[in-house]
């Protein structure tokens, strides 16, 4: 298979699946003279572009930043969200990591409340109405006081990074069995908690959006881990147990 | 105006920048209280319009929200949280001199003027830095996780162009923290009902009534329908043009769509030519390479810039010993050393690979060395200021940055040129504004680092939900609805352009041409441009769009999910605006910021500005299709900042 300019060949087996479709297949295409540079995504945009000179319909695929912080791409790569490797993204992942002449499958992130849009984009809208019901801290421009006033402890706003730093994507619940949201879910809730900004919302944030995450049609978590081998920027799933304490605090205070 | 391509151009200088008389430090404040104001019980009773959901975008539609008027949110994006601010990566600017430094609102001012090079508005500049501090209270109060010290007070960085430490940041992730905090506030909205949110619609027009903008036509994504939204007011926030270049920092669906349309349909398109080339940016790798991934500027702050003394010198970095390396940035202007503004490092950079001195395999690359910076504060110090930014660049190489120093090469990035606006934000089209990059307004010919994301912000949470409070005390609220003609009229333009890109079946792609635009604007109107250059640029960029107009391919249907389509669109205003750029870049014969004129330079290779001509803003007015565009000038005054050479030695 191996050209002689030493760029690389592959059999793609893709999902595609028209728009308003229930159901789609599996179809097989051939991509040849790919730079093991290139990015996967870069792959398919040759794909896309044979397809267009063929007169094909080109494969619907999500992507904006390619660089792996805006959460727009992702897709399972041979049954894994993003791909074969920790931590990155399926824009960041680069041919290098795919031998040559191998066969690479296709898909979206599969979850009911992901429903399939076109090929492999899908609609995770179920995020924003998760996080409409209280992954903020309600305040107006204008009403800030200054900056400094209030002192975070270095180890509370580090940690508060590590969570907040969540771009999305939405691999954690393709990854999991029961198509869970907790991952997601928690991560925004822990950040939030971690601040005195936070407070205030505290139990209302927590009780508002586990019960969107749940209305959504997420499954509940049973301690997999899938999300957390699967999340690309190493979200720890340290954050679901703290959720879960906070929605037991929570309860108890609402109670 | 001498080259034959500019003499029958008609130029006008009657543009009024509405910004206040009187002492700078208080214009802001007098214009606050001599805007007329819409009580609060009438605010409901308005509806806006705010296309994009970035830093300013989305900061805009939750703060109007918040003052309780409608709004009608759109992106092309799946959710408001992709907005490309996400990317940005060192930091955000705010004077607040917490690490008493000497910092203060003016100096912020001073490096602004001075880092643009004179060709920024004084006026909007000051308010600019007086906003800063303002921003990172309100993000701090959303929950923004910047760094911080020991102490658990906020921690602040050096960028370019500045000899103050004095920004802020979130690790590598500063733009995804503040649009995060943005899109939270924007969602809170959202969930009170005040702002009603629209993803993945791509506004293809605008609709003028009497002369005002009145709406939108769009283009739902998902299912291709053509859909007509009214307002009150169209608040533009749609970023800026670079992809223009192919080869960009930019985002792949990052484009100049919204702005162009709006431009075709009366508002002035300024200084088009002003495009920042970002000085480190991971070089080109292939043919088949999609986008360009830039490294922070904050890497400056302990990385070195070298190449080997010698041509042609074939060792690898490490065996290069240290009297045989050139850290031409330290060597050449000592006073700012790596910290020079964007325009003078990444020039610098080009004239070392010209020169041959450039390294890698293409040798169009310098090095940005750790080596020191790990030496003196250690691999984890490094790590927890960088680590983010060496693992995408391992990611990317292959290459371990802690190891071997990275290789960097300039990239566009960012467009100070955009939409003409006034004081107020609002463009040449009474009620239509344009903030964020959107705009031209704060940065004049060169971008300091770490100042679009204050803009955008400031634009959008403490600007324009000021001044469009002015433009609509002036407008009866709700008197136009869809059914209004012009919508019509509009939609039937929007469909039209949709099925002849659908109809011509031809044999090239809009990828193929959009890579053929791009290079042509990379070689004669990149980071050095030539008269004779840019005037084969034009005639090159109207031949192939007119290959494109006759010999394009777009495959699938209007009625569906279809992204060929999309792209196609977007690459149809590339042309134009890609002649624009270049007319802009001839007709402006000087050289300042990021404009560099070959006919105007020093011998060391600095611009030479033409204050006495050229302090102007250049606003273009598209004049109908086929016609030429004509020129509107707003001379610029520096009453409080003294025009001189910028000097960074």
């Amino acid at each position: 298979m191996s050209a002689e300019n030493g760029t690389r060949s592959y059999k793609l087996e893709v999902w595609r699946q028209a728009r308003g479709a229930s159901s789609g297949r599996m179809v097989v295409y051939q991509v040849n003279g790919i730079d093991q540079n290139m990015s996967f995504l870069e792959m398919f945009d040759r794909l896309n572009e044979d397809l267009l000179r063929r007169g094909e319909d080109p494969v619907a695929i999500d992507s904006d930043c390619r660089e792996g912080i805006c959460g727009t791409c992702g897709v399972c790569i041979d049954g894994r969200p993003h791909g074969p490797l920790p931590n990155v993204t399926t824009c960041s992942l680069r041919m290098r990591e795919f031998p040559d002449g191998s066969t690479i499958v296709v898909e979206p992130f599969r979850a009911d409340a992901f429903p399939v849009v076109k090929d492999l984009v899908i609609d995770r809208s179920a995020f924003d109405r998760v996080v409409t019901k209280g992954g903020f801290i309600s305040v107006n421009a204008g009403q800030a006081p200054e900056a400094n006033g209030l002192p975070v402890p270095k180890d509370a706003a580090e940690a508060a990074m590590d969570s907040a730093a969540c771009i999305g994507c939405g691999a954690c619940v393709a990854a999991c069995p029961n198509a869970s949201a907790a991952l997601f879910t928690s991560a925004r809730i822990r950040y939030l908690s971690l601040l005195p900004q936070g407070q205030p919302e505290r139990t209302s944030r927590v009780l508002g959006m586990v019960e969107q995450m749940d209305a959504e049609g997420f499954g509940d978590c049973s301690n997999h881990g899938e999300c957390e081998a699967a999340c690309p920027k190493g979200i720890s799933i340290e954050n679901i147990a703290k959720m879960r304490r906070e929605y037991l605090r929570a309860s108890l205070r609402a109670g | 105006m001498n080259a034959p391509a500019l003499r029958e151009i008609d130029v006008q200088d009657d543009l009024e920048s509405r910004v206040p008389d009187g002492p700078i430090q208080t214009k802001w404040e007098r214009h606050r209280f001599d805007m007329k104001l819409v009580n609060p019980a009438n605010k409901r009773k308005y509806t806006i319009i705010v296309v994009g959901t970035g830093l300013a975008g989305g900061s805009a539609a939750a703060s109007l929200g918040e003052l309780g008027y409608n709004v009608l949110n759109f992106c092309i994006h799946d959710s408001p949280r992709r907005a490309h601010s996400v990317a940005a990566q060192g930091g955000i600017n705010a004077a607040k001199n917490y690490t008493n430094d000497g910092d203060s609102v003016w100096r912020l001012f001073y490096d602004t003027i001075k880092g643009g090079d004179f060709r920024a508005r004084e006026g909007n500049v000051h308010r600019l830095a007086e906003l800063s501090v303002s921003i990172i209270d309100q993000c701090v109060a959303q929950g923004v996780p910047f760094a911080r010290d020991y102490g658990g007070l906020l921690a602040n960085r050096s960028f370019g162009g500045a000899q103050v430490s004095r920004t802020f940041y979130a690790r590598g992730q500063t733009g995804q923290q503040l649009l995060l905090g943005a899109y939270g506030s924007l969602m809170r909205q959202v969930n009170s009902g005040r702002v009603k949110m629209f993803p993945r619609r791509e506004m293809l027009d605008l609709v003028l009534v009497d002369g005002h903008a009145r709406g939108i036509v769009c283009r739902n994504l998902v299912d291709g329908r053509i859909e007509s939204y009214a307002a009150d007011a169209v608040v533009v926030a749609t970023g800026g043009y670079s992809t223009a270049y192919f080869l960009s920092t930019n985002a792949v669906n990052s484009n100049a769509t919204a702005i162009w349309r709006c431009h075709k349909r009366g508002a002035y398109f300024a200084n088009p030519c002003f495009m920042q080339i970002h000085p480190t940016c991971i070089p080109q790798q292939g043919e088949g390479q999609s986008k360009l991934t830039l490294m922070s500027e904050s890497l400056r702050n302990d990385g070195r810039i070298w190449v080997p003394k010698k041509a042609g010198d074939a060792r690898s970095a490490q065996e290069i010993p240290e009297d045989d390396r050139d850290y031409f940035l330290e060597r050449i202007y000592p006073a700012f050393g790596n910290l020079v503004p964007r325009d003078v490092a990444s020039r610098a950079a080009k004239r070392m690979c010209d020169e041959g001195l450039g390294v890698g395999s293409t040798k169009r690359a310098v090095y940005l060395d750790f080596a020191d910076a790990i030496g003196r504060l250690g691999e984890n110090t490094v790590r927890e200021r960088y680590g983010n930014l060496f693992d995408m660049y391992h990611e990317i190489t292959a290459e371990n940055p802690y190891r071997t120093p990275m290789q960097i090469y300039p990239a566009p990035h960012y467009t100070m040129g955009g939409l003409w606006v006034d004081y107020n934000l609002m463009s040449t089209i009474p009620g239509l504004h344009v903030i964020g990059e959107a705009n031209f307004s704060d940065h004049g010919a060169n971008r300091l680092g770490a100042s679009a994301l204050m803009q955008g912000l400031a634009d959008g949470y403490f600007i324009l939900p000021y001044t469009i409070g002015n433009y609509l005390a002036g407008v009866a609220p709700g008197k136009v609805s869809t059914d209004h003609p012009a919508f019509g009229e509009a939609e039937g333009a929007t469909r039209g352009r949709v099925a002849k890109l659908l109809s011509m079946k031809g044999k090239r792609t809009a990828r193929e041409l959009h890579w053929q635009l791009g290079r042509v604007l990379w070689d004669h109107c990149g980071m050095e441009r030539s008269g004779p250059g840019l005037l084969s640029t034009i005639e090159k960029i109207r031949e192939l769009r007119a290959e494109f107009w006759s010999n394009v391919r777009v495959e699938g249907s209007g009625e569906d999910l279809n992204q060929a389509l999309e792209y196609a669109g977007r690459v149809a205003d590339y042309f134009e605006l890609g002649e624009l750029i270049a007319l802009d870049a001839l007709a402006r014969d000087e050289s300042c910021g990021c404009h560099l004129r070959v006919e105007h330079q020093s011998p060391e290779g600095e611009p030479i500005r033409d204050d006495e001509d050229f302090a102007y803003v250049a606003a273009w007015e598209w004049k109908g299709e086929g016609s030429r565009h004509a020129l509107h000038r707003e001379r610029l005054a520096f009453d409080n900042v003294h025009l001189a050479v910028r000097n960074y030695k």
